[in-house]
């Protein structure tokens, strides 16, 4: 199995699990947020593609729905990224 | 049956659907306000069960869960648990899903569910399900979470049939407490009860390779908002001249009808030429809006943030702000409201303090009367209209000073707190007619308030200004300078001869301090005009093309890039903020920038000009 990364290390395109969201800060409203639209742990996610300029902000699907995420937001989520095909 | 009305509350996370259900349920018997104390909107309507039982309905602000972090989500929150202060328990929570997201949505109807109110699932866009291939086995669902289920498609006159139908029994439903981890649960329910490939939609993959192409999905946007500016100036025209001939229509029949007298000069030199000046940009706003509203219902104004973030970002803004400062560019005072839908306190902040920098369609009467006058009418590099160039060049300022402002905010407050962007990007959808339609009755409604509220009054009072007192018999000069208003602006204009402002523009200010647009009729007050708007801009634009320099022209073009000239828009910072001392400060910022970028355009000028 590849080695756990966080969200933001992810390439383009590729598939990953989420292990968990770690919290930046005693009560991380982002990581609660994060948590509640669906990144938790089991669940699939892509990094389907970047924002036009510094590669940010990341487009993320989680099950149908797609989030645009900052780096230091994406960051929080902690994933193990699927082998490519 | 009763009389007293089934109290209903909408809840559901952002992108269900959930105002056009709204808005299908009670269709145009709303009622708008706001939460005291907080800047949250509050939504009721009201409408009947398939039996005639009459329902009040609450529209709650989306949220994902019930742990607050905004205003709004807190309002949802303490109305679903019962304890918000001023609301009514609601007898049944009607959660609203979209039916092709249930794997986000079902988490916050489980959460919904250990509130212990009798609640009722709406599985909205129940048309879209089919033709994803999803298939959701209703009873199944029902049985499962052990509340009724309603299917309904927002879109449709029928789409509301089902759930008006199960209103008619369902009020003493209450759901059990979910037990055990929220996530498995949510995971169980599904296996259960749905079969989803987990593709999104082919169309939205489609249109999101092209709209959110680093390259291409900029170039789109440019097209679209060039599109939208062309429109607003080509499509209005006609309409503006319907208005602008009612107007000298109405001033003439006061003409002919009334005998010459104080009342006469009232209505027509000051009701309803300072009313019609301002009428005739209803359609501007109008057709501008209509372009945010299809851009919002189709889901594209998201993607517009997500492209524009990074951007945004760097000059202390964020992409969210993208939405309310477009809309700045009708009025700043809807653009200051949808900032309510940046949930960053300090990202809000800043869009609110450089909104009023866009180029509000306010200020495009006093632009084109001083362009007219004072730039010629011929072409640059053989295409461009110089004129164009100029107001073109004055957009550009107000977009750049806001930019320049909001980064000198960030680099003040040596901010290096991290601001969360979180945005949804949600499906592609048709927009639909109905919720366009409600979206611009309720843009009409706020613009026709305040031109039969703060405009008319200021209009009023500034004729009263410049009527009285009477010269004496024998007086020599014009009798303005003899009125209060004539003193007045002798009294200011010291303060105001460095940037190469004249006595007459000096009165014009005062009662342009109310609204823009005001200082063009004032000006025609001023200086001793009348008849009708079209005939007063013309004349008064000879008149001083005859007597300012074209540094004094200029530098009242500047000054309106920045200065809050503009009653209403102070008023809804106060009420946006609740804060006198943000208000203050940004009213007092921005004159500062009026007066600082007309003495450095004036000074400049004079000597370009010699």
């Amino acid at each position: 199995m590849p080695p756990e990364i966080s969200l933001d290390q992810l390439d383009r395109g590729h598939r990953a699990i989420v292990v968990r969201v770690d919290d930046h800060a005693q009560g991380d409203i982002i990581a609660g947020r994060l948590r509640s639209i669906g990144f938790v742990p089991g669940e699939q996610i892509r990094l389907q593609t970047y924002g036009p300029i510094g590669r940010e902000p990341l487009l993320v699907q989680v099950g149908t729905t797609r989030f645009a995420l900052r780096r230091a937001e994406a960051a929080r989520v902690i994933v193990q990224p699927e082998r490519a095909a | 049956m009763s009389a007293a009305p089934l109290n209903l509350a909408l809840v559901g996370n952002p992108n269900c659907g959930k105002t056009a259900l709204f808005n299908r349920l009670t269709g145009a018997r709303q009622k708008v306000a706001n939460y005291p104390g907080v800047t949250v909107e509050r939504k009721e309507g009201f409408f009947e069960t398939l039996s005639g039982k009459p329902v009040r309905v609450l529209d709650l602000p989306g949220t994902y869960s019930l742990n607050a972090t905004s205003p709004d989500e807190e309002v949802t929150r303490q109305v679903c648990t019962g304890t918000h202060a001023t609301e009514q328990v609601p007898d049944v929570l009607v959660c609203v899903v979209d039916a092709t997201n249930l794997r986000l949505h079902l988490r916050f109807v489980l959460e919904l569910m250990g509130t212990g109110r009798p609640m009722i699932l709406a599985l909205n866009m129940m048309d879209q399900v089919e033709r994803r291939g999803i298939r959701i086995n209703v009873s199944a669902l029902a049985e499962q979470l052990g509340i009724p289920v309603a299917e309904t498609v927002a879109l449709k006159h029928q789409g509301v049939m089902d759930l008006r139908r199960q209103l008619d029994q369902v009020t003493a439903v209450v759901p059990a407490k979910p037990e055990g981890d929220l996530d498995q649960r949510v995971r169980d329910v599904l296996d259960r009860c749905i079969e989803q490939p987990d593709a999104l939609a082919p169309w939205d993959q489609k249109l999101d390779a092209w709209l959110l192409h680093p390259v291409l999905g900029l170039a789109s946007l440019a097209a679209i908002m060039f599109l939208m500016f062309q429109a607003v100036y080509a499509w209005a025209a006609p309409l503006m001249d319907v208005i602008d001939a009612g107007t000298v229509a109405a001033a003439e029949m006061v003409m002919t009808t009334l005998p010459d007298s104080a009342l006469r000069s009232l209505l027509a030199d000051g009701i309803i030429a300072g009313l019609g000046g301002v009428l005739i940009f209803l359609p501007q706003i109008l057709i501008l809006f209509l372009f945010i509203l299809i851009l919002e219902e189709s889901g594209y104004l998201p993607r517009a943030a997500f492209l524009l973030d990074r951007i945004m970002v760097g000059a202390g803004l964020t992409g969210r702000s993208f939405i309310p400062l477009l809309s700045s560019f009708a009025c700043a005072i809807p653009g200051i409201m949808a900032t309510r839908s940046i949930q960053d306190p300090r990202d809000r902040l800043a869009t609110i303090i450089v909104a009023p920098l866009m180029t509000c369609s306010a200020r495009l009467p006093v632009y084109t009367l001083l362009i007219g006058a004072f730039v010629p009418r011929q072409s640059v590099a053989g295409m461009f209209n110089l004129q164009g160039v100029t107001l073109f060049v004055l957009y550009v300022a107000g977009i750049l000073s806001a930019m320049g402002v909001a980064y000198v905010m960030k680099w003040l407050r040596h901010d290096k707190a991290e601001h969360s962007l979180l945005l949804e990007l949600p499906a592609y959808h048709v927009p639909s007619p109905l919720n366009v339609v409600i979206g611009l009755w309720e843009r009409a409604k706020i613009f026709l308030r305040r031109v039969g509220g703060i405009i008319l009054s200021m209009t009023v009072l500034l004729w009263f200004l410049a009527s009285f007192p009477v010269p004496p018999e024998g007086y020599v000069g014009a009798s303005v300078d003899y009125s209060f208003a004539g003193r007045i602006g002798h009294a200011i204009q010291p303060l105001f001869a460095p940037i190469g402002f004249n006595w007459e523009i000096c009165i014009a200010l005062i009662p342009g301090l109310a609204a823009r647009e005001v200082a063009v009729s004032a000006l025609a007050t001023v200086y001793a005009l009348s008849g009708s708007d079209e005939l007063v801009t013309q004349g008064l634009s000879s008149l001083i093309t005859a007597q300012w320099s074209l540094a004094t022209a200029f530098s009242l073009l500047a000054w309106y890039v920045f200065a809050p000239q503009c009653l209403s828009t102070i008023a809804v910072i106060r009420r946006e903020t609740n804060s006198w001392k943000v208000t203050l400060g940004t009213t007092v910022l921005l004159f500062t920038l009026a007066y600082l970028g007309a003495l450095l355009v004036y000074r400049l000028t004079l000597l370009a000009t010699g």
